[in-house]
């Protein structure tokens, strides 16, 4: 049974990108055939993420439009062979995707994958809408700062609205992934705790992707930082999101939001 | 120096969440009661298990607004077991 999943958040730059990628490659890995579809047209990134930048030949809208076969547009991964991509395409206009185009290429897509992860593009216009139309579930990205937060709230929003799911007065699953969360500043209140971020946005928690430099390293090289067995804390956060997505349960620890000059002093002291 | 910062202001974060809390629930409420049937889907579903152990997705809750009324739909599959079983326990238990 394959499962239609949108990466998405309203607020650009918050890491819905590198969130697809990762937890793409960590699910894959784990065996399951998993397809990351890219729905910002006009300024695809997903394929330079992956390192798949130069293998683009047909992409989405080609598909769409019927001018390719899927089999044609979809890129295999060279490192982990059960993730595939489909591109966004990068020349065309955003309006080139319609209803109808999407929901047959997802549906083709559900026939041959366990896992179609739609990156959405950032806003709540037409792209990122026929993102989220025909998911199962959805992932929101948000950064621990208040227009993010603002930004996720109005997509829940339209999750719970502009769906098919919805429409069709099905529920629709919504997972917070909370990301670059700094457990430092967040300690010292300088910035958003994850109890307020979900007292705020009242939807449950898939992971918590503390802030990591192993991240721009990661995109640089276009290898997902899930891929080569890092341990970074971001990459253990992302494989163990992409577990419970497959719904395992596995507790949630919140980075140690405790760490005060004065704990830390008395910590010492007693070891 | 945690003496400092205690006297000190206890950082921006609160003020970011009250100024989130107030400005939500102005903006939620501008926007309509959208929530409204995700609101009533979760409850009806929580009544409902309290009873009968039925799968989440098999309930339908739609909303129809028209003119003059609006009209509420709700669809529940239960297999016949379940709703067999469920009335067996309250017998035993009365």
């Amino acid at each position: 049974m394959s499962k239609v999943i949108v990466v998405t958040s309203g607020k650009g730059g918050v890491g819905k990108t590198t969130s697809t990628a990762s937890i793409g490659a960590a699910l894959a890995q784990t065996g399951q055939k998993v397809c990351v579809v890219d729905f910002d047209v006009g300024l695809r990134n997903l394929d330079l993420v992956l390192g798949a930048e130069r293998r683009v030949v047909y992409d989405f809208i080609n598909v769409a439009h019927g001018d390719a076969k899927l089999a044609q547009a979809l890129i295999r991964d060279k490192r982990v062979d059960t993730l595939h991509l489909l591109a966004a395409s990068q020349t065309r206009d955003k309006d080139a995707l319609t209803d109808e185009g999407v929901e047959r290429v997802i549906g083709e897509l559900r026939q041959t994958f366990d896992y179609i992860l739609c990156d959405s593009p950032a806003g709540i216009e037409r792209g990122a809408l026929l993102a989220m139309r025909f998911a199962d579930e959805a992932i929101v990205v948000t950064n621990p700062e208040v227009s993010s937060v603002r930004d996720s709230d109005r997509i829940i929003g339209l999750l719970d609205s502009k769906t098919r799911r919805a429409e069709a007065g099905e529920r629709i699953e919504k997972r917070l992934l909370l990301t670059r969360f700094d457990p430092a500043r967040s300690s010292r209140g300088e910035m958003l705790s994850v109890a307020d971020v979900l007292d705020i946005l009242s939807i449950p928690l898939i992971g918590i992707v503390p802030e990591d430099q192993e991240i721009l390293r990661a995109s640089n090289v276009g290898a997902p930082i899930t891929m080569n067995g890092s341990a970074s804390p971001a990459a253990r956060a992302y494989r163990d999101a992409a577990r419970r997505l497959t719904g395992e349960t596995i507790p949630i620890a919140i980075p140690d939001e405790k760490k005060t000059f004065f704990n830390r002093l008395f910590s010492r002291r007693a070891a | 120096m945690s003496l400092f910062r205690f006297l000190k202001s206890r950082g921006s974060a609160p003020v970011a969440r009250e100024r989130l809390q107030i400005l939500l629930s102005h903006e939620r409420a501008a926007v309509g009661p959208r929530d409204l049937v995700a609101i009533l889907r979760d409850e009806l579903l929580a009544t409902i298990k309290r009873h009968i152990d039925i799968d989440a997705d098999k309930l339908t809750v739609k909303m129809d607004r028209a003119s003059g009324f609006s009209t509420l739909e709700i669809d529940l599959e239960i297999p016949c077991d379940k709703v067999g079983r469920g009335a067996a326990d309250r017998a035993a238990a009365a």
